[in-house]
């Protein structure tokens, strides 16, 4: 049924990579102000008609595969802006839901002002969170398009200024998000409290080398089924996510591909993905004063560490490493060093804590505590009649609630001892956080409540994620603002009422089309 | 010895009072679906040995399936709307029934003048006893664990947590461990004895042990009596009997599973109203309820292997499963599976920790197996194959068509909000190493550290 795949002119290039070369970024929100235009504009970025006429265009993986690129632009929708350009989008037409966008897409990361359903809430997004607090995603400023700008250093603004004043015509620019430049003398990219970011990723089956569901599932893997990323293609459960196809006399030029199951209708998410961004903006100074206050001795470095999960400076883990390879890590030496681990060799939490970041973010866990070994065993763990432990089997199976994140730092960046020593106001500093993902419900927003703010998560009690979360209590009034330290000589070493070092400022869900689906828009004369 | 057990009063609603009867029960709760454990109509919080309670309308909004998929000879029109109260409780439960008609007489005559042929002169506990229903099936997580046991000894972790705390100022980090247990000892107490440990179930151990001795002994038994050719035959001609009657089993299940007019359409996806509405209701507590219903496919078929399943989940899960997993499900504090309308309806309901997603989550990922054996004799459910396969594997249909057959239900009590049942095992586990006698350093190391 998996079949690797090709069509890499039809899938924007942010799936493929994180444009790491390209030093400079910026984010474009745009409300569409003339449909004509709009499509027009989008139709010839994406390489429809009169592709010569512009310096730039939609950058597919098939670039990136085939030469180096100096520049880089990607676009996405969000639920509204894909609404205005004509793709029909109800929720259930005609009672089918197979055959439209996630309802979490569809109804947006905020769905209205006062929470009824607690969506917020389950992302977290409350207290200082609050959408109502944020600088963009609610009410007016809700974009309707995402362009996303990649340049080399000093090459950004002319990108810039080309690409919006073609805009001007048939969209409004409303906020520039702009991206910090990255250091050129650190091969690791670093987030704003100064640990190397990014550097964990899934590694998307492209030549459909795992076949999932198989017995090699009772064992952690990185390399995850494209479909977990890519929409139109099977995903982990060897299934194909709901989507958009169309019928066929919706696209009587025949510019989208062929279901692959369904093959009478049109595919409009095919080579698609959903895209997730979120402004986090980071309290540096808050943070290193944080643990400095706590643990003065080494500058809070190793319980800065400890909270992460990393060491600070080599982006290494705190656990050992794996004593057997991990699929989809490597061959690079660097990756091995810095990912080929799991937290099987530290059940006790002594070298990294049960609720450190990237502990929380990814277990690594698969699909059966106790690997591959044996049948019969296998099948005495599968029905659950033996329990090696308390915190046994508490976690759910890794590759079903993987992310591809494309996120770059944005703001001043402060380093450690600066923070420390002087008051630095002005600028904020922070992370647009960017995020792939086939299912948004099952996989970021299931990272994001079930594994990061979960009070209970792993068997703990009392905490959230020490980087991310939000400190709020829970709706009955339990603390999440502890962090437990497990200790080799005893009692745990116990973090209460840690302050809150991120703010989400904004954000939104987008619809991240192939080409060809940006052609299909980019028609004019529908609607 | 103190079992955990359950009551369930269903009593169909006087038609057209539905809404008048929700807006009633709403009334009870502090957050949506979350009761106020002191309301005025029952007050749960006042009765010692209810873990959980809840109160929820059984009106399935899917009935019309019956007839979509199987005809109008299938259709049921008539189907009562019930309203059902739900307890989990210690002891008898015709017991805890007697204390509710006692203490909350005239709450509960108010919600059950809703009720068809409940008369204010009546007798209220034999009307609710009248109105009981004995689940097919009822799950625990673990056995014998009262409610006065989970708050003792969630209190006990909590005076040794402060003690601890205080010892660690006093004392820096670097005191022997068990030195620091001998302290806490002391110092627990010195504040007031803890709750007695709570005595084993020993009539359900000894169930237990007898199962799992009988069943290796008639297993055996040829074996043991007779000559090694006897034997054989025996076995020979019981392998033959259990074939022949898997046979007679898998052909009409095959077809079935093939050919059945609702495995033939993808599941209906649940509508945008019905989904808000159960997303009002969740995560205000780490413990949630989950309430389903739907219809059987019309026929003996799934009628009778239905109940045999949901037999043999009754009689085996506590032998299998005695505590703290329901196969390799940990978070399920107690579960009933219920007839309704001579097995023409079914109705689950459970209590479980953590969000709605991770609990279909384990669904989908831990026990698909368990699921399609439970539940695949709904209407409309994944198609399976071999009951066993398919079903719940086909996640995005399965998540569908559960959500679909969800209640919002209407008002539910937990007796220990905010305690987990990873957090009530480990409160135990610290109970039980203050009483041990002997304790090796790296059992006392790995006590200290999750106090």
């Amino acid at each position: 049924m998996v079949q690797p795949i090709s069509e890499f002119d039809d899938i924007q290039a942010i799936l493929h990579s994180g444009f790491g070369k390209l030093e400079e970024a910026c984010f474009l929100l745009a409300r569409i102000t003339d449909l004509k235009e709009a499509k027009a504009w989008l139709s010839t970025v994406a390489g429809t008609s009169g592709a010569g006429k512009l310096s730039y265009h939609v950058t597919c993986a098939c670039h990136l595969r085939e030469s180096y690129q100096g520049q880089a632009l990607q676009i996405a929708f969000t639920a509204q802006g894909l609404e205005r350009l004509g793709v029909p989008l109800d929720l259930f037409p005609g009672g089918d839901r197979l055959h439209t966008f996630s309802r979490e897409f569809s109804l947006g990361l905020v769905r209205g002002e006062n929470d009824q359903d607690g969506h917020s809430r389950l992302l977290g997004d409350i207290g200082e969170n609050a959408p109502s607090h944020w600088q963009w995603g609610t009410g007016e400023k809700i974009p309707d398009v995402l362009i996303m700008l990649y340049a080399e250093e000093g090459a950004l603004q002319a990108l810039r200024q080309e690409v919006e004043a073609d805009l001007a015509l048939g969209f409004e620019v409303f906020d520039v998000l702009r991206a910090a430049n990255a250091p050129d003398d650190d091969k690791l990219r670093r987030e704003p409290f100064g640990f190397p970011d990014g550097i964990s990723q899934p590694e998307i089956d492209w030549n459909a080398s795992r076949q999932p569901r198989g017995v090699a599932d009772t064992e952690y893997t990185n390399l995850i089924a494209a479909g977990e990323f890519l929409l139109g293609y099977p995903n982990e459960y060897d299934l194909y996510t709901y989507r958009p196809l169309l019928d066929a006399e919706d696209d009587p030029e025949g510019i989208l591909a062929a279901a692959a199951e369904d093959p009478g209708r049109r595919d409009f998410a095919r080579n698609g993905s959903y895209l997730v961004f979120r402004q986090l903006e980071q309290d540096v100074e808050g943070f290193w004063r944080f643990v400095y206050a706590q643990s003065p001795d080494d500058d809070g470095v190793g319980l800065a560490e400890a909270m992460v999960g990393r060491r600070l400076i080599t982006g290494e883990a705190l656990v050992p490493p794996s004593r057997i390879a991990i699929p989809g890590i490597g061959p690079q030496a660097e990756d091995i060093s810095l990912n080929s681990f799991t937290f099987g060799a530290d059940p006790d939490g002594l070298a990294c804590p049960f609720g450190a970041h990237i502990r929380r973010a990814n277990p690594r866990g698969a699909d059966l505590p106790g690997g591959s070994q044996g049948l019969f065993s296998r099948l005495v763990r599968m029905l659950g009649l033996k329990q090696d432990g308390p915190r046994a089997d508490l976690l759910s199976s890794s590759r079903f609630h993987r992310i591809i994140r494309r996120g770059r730092p944005y703001g001043r960046m402060v380093d450690r001892q600066s923070a420390l020593k002087e008051e630095q106001p002005g600028k904020k500093t922070g992370l647009y956080f960017i995020a792939l993902n086939a299912n948004i419900s099952r996989q970021f927003e299931f990272i994001q409540n079930a594994w990061i703010i979960n009070g209970k998560f792993n068997g703990l009690d009392g905490e959230s994620d020490p980087l991310i979360g939000n400190r709020c209590p829970t709706p009955l009034g339990l603390p999440t603002a502890g962090f437990n330290l497990p200790q080799t000589n005893g009692p745990s070493r116990r973090i209460l009422n840690l302050p809150q070092f991120i703010t989400v400022r904004g954000g939104a869900y987008f619809f991240l089309p192939s080409l060809r689906a940006l052609r299909y828009m980019g028609r004019q004369g529908i609607r | 010895m103190t079992p955990l057990t359950n009551f369930t009063v269903i009593a169909p609603i006087v038609h057209g009072k539905e809404d008048e009867l929700r807006t009633l029960l709403l009334t009870m709760n502090q957050a949506p679906a979350f009761a106020d454990p002191q309301n005025s109509l029952v007050p749960f919080g006042e009765f010692d040995g209810l873990h959980f309670a809840r109160f929820v309308i059984l009106k399935d909004e899917t009935l019309g399936d019956l007839e979509e998929f199987y005809g109008p000879e299938a259709a049921f029109p008539d189907a009562p709307v019930y309203l059902a109260f739900l307890g989990d409780c210690d002891g008898p439960p015709d017991a805890l029934l007697a204390d509710f008609a006692n203490l909350a007489a005239s709450g509960l005559r108010q919600i059950f003048s809703y009720c068809e042929g409940f008369d204010s002169k009546c007798d209220l506990l034999r009307w609710m006893r009248d109105h009981s229903v004995r689940p097919a099936a009822a799950y625990v997580n673990t056995i014998g664990r009262t409610v006065r046991q989970i708050r003792e000894e969630a209190e006990l972790t909590e005076r040794l947590a402060k003690s601890l705390a205080s010892l660690s100022v006093s004392n820096g980090l670097d005191v022997p461990p068990r030195q620091i247990r001998d302290e806490l000892i002391r110092a627990v107490r010195d504040s007031g004895a803890w709750p007695t440990p709570v005595p084993a179930p020993v009539a359900w151990q000894l169930r237990r042990l007898f199962f799992l001795v009988a069943a290796p002994l008639v297993i055996l038994l040829p074996l043991l009596t007779l000559g090694l050719a006897a034997a054989l035959f025996v076995y020979g001609a019981v392998l033959l009997l259990l074939g022949a009657v898997l046979v007679a089993f898998l052909i009409p299940l095959r077809r079935h599973e093939t050919t059945d007019p609702d495995v033939q359409k993808p599941p209906k996806p649940p509508s945008e109203e019905h989904l808000k509405l159960l997303g009002e209701r969740h995560d205000f507590d780490v413990t949630n309820q989950y309430s389903v219903m739907g219809s059987f496919k019309p026929g003996l078929f799934s009628q009778r292997l239905t109940t045999v399943l949901w037999w043999l989940i009754n009689f085996a899960s506590p032998i299998l499963y005695p505590s703290g997993n329901l196969a390799r499900i940990k978070t399920i504090h107690c579960a009933r599976w219920v007839f309704l309308d001579n097995k023409r309806r079914g109705f689950f309901a459970s209590n479980y920790d953590g969000s709605y997603e991770s609990y279909m989550d384990d669904f989908v990922n831990k026990v698909s197996f368990g699921l399609n054996l439970a539940f695949s004799q709904g209407l409309n459910y994944p198609q399976t194959r071999f009951l066993l396969w398919g079903g719940a594997q086909k996640e995005q249909q399965f998540k569908d068509i559960q959500r679909r057959h969800t209640l919002p239900t209407e008002v539910w009590y937990k007796a220990y909000p905010g305690l987990t049942l990873v957090d009530i095992a480990r409160n135990t586990r610290i109970r039980q190493g203050l009483e041990r006698q002997m304790m090796t350093d790296t059992e006392i190391r790995q006590w200290l550290a999750e106090i």
